[in-house]
């Protein structure tokens, strides 16, 4: 598979998703999904030294 | 009878306490005394990675700034063609990237922990405002990056802003005025909001989550005696 299809061919039109009126760039939803995650990373792993280390 | 000395440790009665030199002095470092303005101790509940977002969006702007100084001085010519011009130009882009999205994930944070409690609104205003600004000046960005992406964008863009009524004074497609916009006017914007905000967090402290306030002062002032 050649790097073009992994990251996406920017030679060519941008990919959309639709729900009925709802329309957004793959490349924005997939942002959206990862800003998420890290939110949900950022509340539950536990932070190096602690609260003890002040 | 013996004269006491003066304590060196504290400050002297300001005989020009009149002046607005003085006053402002005075109110600043009231407001802002230096072991507020630089902590050395935060409470226990800033151990949590949902806390280092907002610094991590400092870190970016601060990419930002110094990638776009080099993109004014070294101009487009450069930009476009050289191998330098492309990396700068894309750390650039990036560091906006990553700016827009520890800015995202930091407003969440702080939209869910209520961080306008305990007297926080202006310093959650703030952050409001400087989320409007930054949008307003990526969007210039995008309109000076003098390429066909940027031509499409203004004439796309032109039609929203003239449809709300904005098009005669702030015009998509007058390069001069998007570009000084966004290399002077704007930047300095942000520039001023954001060093508000940090001093508004300095000044209330960082917001505790809910059920922890008693930590908010209990911890600093374990942790100094």
């Amino acid at each position: 598979m050649s790097t073009g299809l992994l990251i996406g061919d920017l030679n060519q039109p941008g990919h959309y998703l639709q729900w009925g009126p709802v329309s957004i760039s793959t490349a924005n939803f997939i942002v959206i999904l990862l800003m998420i995650a890290v939110f949900v990373l950022a509340l539950v792993l536990p932070f190096p030294g602690g609260k003890d280390d002040r | 009878m013996t004269a006491i000395a003066p304590d060196p440790t504290v400050p002297a009665a300001d005989p020009d306490s009149e002046q607005w030199t003085a006053k402002l002095r005075n109110r600043f470092f009231g407001t802002l005394p230096p072991e507020k303005l630089l902590p050395d101790r935060q409470p226990s509940y800033v151990t949590s990675w949902i806390y280092v977002f907002g610094v991590l969006t400092i870190a970016a702007l601060v990419v930002i700034v110094a990638s776009g100084i080099v993109l004014a001085f070294e101009g487009p010519q450069w930009y476009h063609v050289s191998g330098v011009g492309h990396f700068v130009n894309s750390l650039h882009l990036w560091s906006v990237e990553l700016f827009f999205f520890f800015m995202v994930v930091h407003l969440w944070g702080k939209f869910w922990m209520a961080a306008w409690r305990g007297r926080r609104a202006m310093t959650w205003i703030s952050g409001a405002i400087a989320f409007l600004a930054s949008i307003g000046t990526a969007f210039t960005g995008y309109l000076v990056q003098t390429n066909f992406d940027s031509q499409w964008i203004s004439a796309e863009a032109r039609d929203g802003l003239n449809s709300v009524g904005i098009g005669a004074w702030f015009n998509v497609l007058n390069v001069g005025q998007m570009l000084l916009a966004h290399v002077a006017a704007l930047p300095l914007i942000v520039g001023i909001i954001v060093v508000w905000h940090v001093l508004l967090v300095r000044h209330r402290g960082v917001v505790p989550p809910f059920g922890a306030e008693h930590l908010e002062t209990a911890d600093v002032e374990e942790a100094r005696s």
